[in-house]
């Protein structure tokens, strides 16, 4: 039988092998795509805890549709700036971004 | 037979997360990230939450990596082969590795209190009704961040020239 503690490792284990991309990748691009694996993570962990919680809780349902916005809304405000970042610098590895260094 | 496909769908979940982090090629990990959020999706069906299913689908697998893709066009591909990990990779995988047996610590502490396999799931018009009245404001405040997000996106992207730094 598929309980609440299946769901909640497996986010656990997307949510960590998306902390490695975020942490061990130097490509703008892909740290993006390592942030929408942990976003992911957190969606199935907050459906699952509304799908397991009893009947009528949509409390977690609701959550993750505002997480669902939020990554669209971040993953366009994001490519906005690599793309930015691209043609000023020619570069989208964030080792070589020191702009901000003082 | 939940059992089964729960295990189908997290096997491909996590093995296309794993070629997200782990290949080099960038156009392929856009690909393994479709794979994973459409695999995420088969989840939510699972999970007896349709209409989320619905939205991953068309947001993240309609939009997000559609843009991803755009940026991987305009920007240059050659500079990604150089650019693929860390020299420090082996510290990002042991604090995710601790981050992993941490979390599943604490899930399998309390396990016996969630020992059911009973789902129950959520109609539309039950979650509408949720969405349109108890949050109301910040369904609203969300679309305020999404206009301007989008707004910003353009202004950052399309405004002033080469080699300005602002």
């Amino acid at each position: 039988m598929v309980t609440l503690l299946h769901f909640q490792v497996l986010s656990a284990a997307l949510f960590s092998i998306g902390l490695y991309g975020v942490l061990a990748r130097r490509s703008a691009v892909l740290i993006l795509m390592s942030i929408e694996l942990l976003l992911n993570a957190v969606n199935i962990n907050l459906i699952a805890g509304a799908a397991f919680a009893g009947a009528e809780k949509t409390t977690g349902l609701v959550i993750a549709i505002f997480v669902i916005t939020i990554a669209a809304a971040e993953v366009a405000l994001a490519l906005g700036i690599i793309l930015r970042l691209y043609r000023n610098r020619a570069s989208v590895n964030v080792d070589e971004i020191d702009i901000l260094r003082g | 037979m939940a059992l089964v496909v729960f295990y189908i769908l997290g096997a491909v979940t996590l093995i296309a997360a794993a070629g997200v982090v782990s290949t080099r090629n960038v156009v392929y990990a856009a690909l393994f990230l479709l794979a994973a959020l459409a695999a995420t999706a088969g989840l939510f069906v699972l999970l007896l939450a349709e209409f989320l299913a619905l939205v991953q689908i068309l947001i993240y697998g309609g939009a997000i990596v559609i843009v991803l893709l755009f940026a991987i066009m305009l920007t240059r591909s050659d500079t990604y082969a150089t650019a693929a990990e860390h020299s420090q990779w082996p510290i990002a995988a042991l604090a995710s590795a601790v981050l992993f047996g941490l979390i599943s610590a604490s899930f399998f502490s309390d396990a016996d209190r969630f020992n059911s396999d009973i789902r129950t799931g959520v109609d539309i018009e039950t979650l509408s009704t949720e969405l349109f009245t108890t949050w109301a404001i910040p369904f609203e405040v969300a679309s305020v961040v999404l206009l301007v997000a989008l707004v910003g996106a353009i202004v950052i992207s399309h405004s002033g020239g080469n080699g300005e730094e602002s």
